[in-house]
């Protein structure tokens, strides 16, 4: 099985971003670039938080969880719940924050807490059969999505932005927006969040171990199952913050959302390489900046993009940009 | 006199993986403080024995106890955690992680003591040398080292080890060995699986002789080493053909 612990130290995946930016930036004027790089990078952010917890609980557990797309839209349910609970009309940049911040906590909390359910009633039967696994993620994703609609209603509901989070500026003729650079560093502070506890803290460690040998892991006395228990719920954790960052940006939520994105999560799970977290954050870069970039130069082609991406990256790299040793 | 309590007792142990029933009743006692060896030829049933102990496999019928305390049917975890270590014949070296992150992950309570590491890596210095390197970049023998020096890097009542020789150059085997004698002098409870039979005379005690998923042989090590009719019964080969 594939580590999330050691990456390929091929440097080559890592220049294909850059490359990307720089292909673009010949292609049109700066301003425009600018501005279609920070929403591309935002976009990407999105994904990113959609997906690491995927690609997480499938480097650890050998899961492939369908039902992700669930905790995804629970997370962006949850947003609208505690924003309509906390309306914050004319508030500062602080009060958006701080209910966007209870949001993320709430969703993160939820979102975990549902995983751990369904790791007990559903996963845990079926570890070690991956045809049952995919047929039980299937089920359990389509129960959380008619139990969403039970509870929040199947018609879209509105999520408007807090003030604060709206508008943007202008720098050097391109237009930026608040809520997108609000993304990027979130993007960013979960990516180093989850790079600094998987590579420098002792649970890491474990969890790296665990990976590639859960029965020596075991024989020295520590508990494998539990460890499997805490990534998924941190797994779905974090799809639930996904999802209240997707559902921000749409500024409406329904049950489908989930769905929609799933396959954008999965593309970019396969590209990045399973079970990587670099992975994961470089290849939900690359699709966010891609789209962005095709969308502007050739908008006709812009609908098969993620395909084609996956594609190119695939016949490249069949394993994605940034395999795990030992695959 | 009556005997002490050994230290680890199997008693009637039958283990089935999948539709195979692969130990058929095994008894086995380890005594404290000494080496027991387990002998026999591949199949026999010796690493399905000591995967049964520590938990991966599950024993189907049979008791197995440690310190007195029934530990059958017990999750790895909590059996390790009794103070056995385990040294799979596939050595357990979690080769994705350098050196010192493996010996970070020796016991389960906390990074291992100081003074544990400084005299593992006495025993086995080049360890102290790859401490940065990864696993997965060490020698077969280094390996090992590092399987037995991470197992006894923190405090054991048991030691169970599965054939540490298994593809070693001769002079890593002489090294390990003595590394071996050195913890049975310090009067470590070893239960060892060896296949050679060099190593298995130097360092065991007792020593129990499996066919067939049975134990069909047990006493001093020293009796059997003397006998070579009985070491050609019961394992094809003499010991003196291998020294």
């Amino acid at each position: 099985m594939t580590p999330i612990s050691r990456q390929s130290r091929d440097p080559l995946p890592y220049l294909v971003l850059p490359a990307l930016m720089a292909l673009a930036l010949a292609a049109m004027k700066f301003s425009a670039w600018l501005t279609l790089t920070v929403a591309g990078l935002a976009v990407g952010c999105m994904l990113f938080l959609a997906a690491i917890g995927l690609t997480l609980i499938f480097g650890l557990m050998d899961v492939l969880n369908f039902a992700h797309g669930g905790f995804v839209t629970l997370g962006a349910f949850i947003a609208v719940a505690v924003l309509t609970a906390l309306p914050i009309a004319g508030g500062g940049v602080a009060a958006a924050l701080g209910v966007v911040a209870l949001a993320l906590a709430a969703a993160a909390a939820a979102g975990g807490g549902l995983g751990l359910v369904f790791e007990r009633l559903l996963i845990r039967r079926v570890a070690g059969a991956p045809l049952r696994q995919i047929l039980v993620t299937v089920g359990g994703g389509i129960i959380l999505q008619q139990v969403m609609i039970v509870l929040f209603g199947a018609e879209p509901l509105a999520l408007p932005r807090p003030e604060a989070l709206r508008g943007g500026f202008i720098i050097a003729g391109a237009a930026l927006e608040r809520y997108r650079l609000m993304v990027c560093l979130l993007g960013l502070l979960v990516y180093a969040a989850t790079h600094l506890a998987l590579n420098r803290t002792r649970l890491g460690l474990l969890i790296r171990a665990s990976v590639e040998n859960r029965e020596m892991v075991e024989a020295l006395g520590f508990r494998a199952e539990r460890l499997f228990r805490l990534v998924f719920a941190a797994g779905t954790a974090l799809a639930a913050l996904g999802g209240v960052v997707w559902a921000l940006y749409a500024g409406m939520v329904t049950a489908d959302l989930g769905a929609d994105i799933i396959i954008l999560i999965f593309i970019v799970v396969i590209i990045g390489g399973l079970g990587s977290v670099s992975g994961c954050f470089l290849a939900a870069l690359l699709l966010g900046l891609a789209n962005n970039y095709v969308g502007f130069l050739a908008p006709k082609l812009a609908l098969g993009t993620d395909i084609a991406l996956m594609l190119a990256v695939l016949l490249w790299r069949p394993r994605g940009l940034l395999p795990m040793d030992g695959a | 006199m009556a005997e002490a309590m050994p230290l680890l007792e199997l008693a009637g142990v039958h283990t089935h993986i999948g539709r195979y029933h692969i130990l058929h009743g095994v008894d086995l006692a380890v005594p404290e403080g000494r080496v027991s060896v387990l002998l026999g030829r591949n199949g026999a049933g010796k690493t399905t024995s000591l995967r049964t102990i520590i938990g991966l496999w599950r024993a189907s019928h049979g008791a197995i106890r440690f310190a007195g305390a029934e530990i059958t049917g017990h999750a790895t975890p909590d059996i390790a955690r009794l103070g056995i270590a385990y040294v799979p014949e596939n050595m357990g070296v979690f080769t994705t992680l350098t050196v010192a992150e493996n010996f970070r992950l020796a016991d389960w309570r906390g990074d291992p003591q100081p003074a544990r590491l400084d005299a593992v890596m006495a025993a086995f210095p080049v360890l102290a040398q790859k401490w940065q390197a990864r696993a997965g970049t060490l020698s077969g023998g280094q390996k090992q080292m590092l399987a037995i020096g991470r197992a006894i890097a923190t405090e054991h009542r048991l030691l169970i080890i599965d054939e540490p020789s298994k593809g070693l150059a001769p002079v890593m085997v002489a090294q390990l060995t003595e590394a071996l004698a050195s913890l049975k002098r310090a009067r470590t409870t070893i239960l060892l699986v060896e296949q050679n039979f060099a190593m298995a005379q130097a360092l065991g005690d007792h020593v129990a002789v499996m066919e067939d998923g049975r134990i069909v042989y047990r006493g001093e090590m020293a009796a059997l080493a003397a006998d070579i009719a009985l070491q050609t019964r019961l394992l094809g080969l003499s010991l003196a053909s291998h020294q």
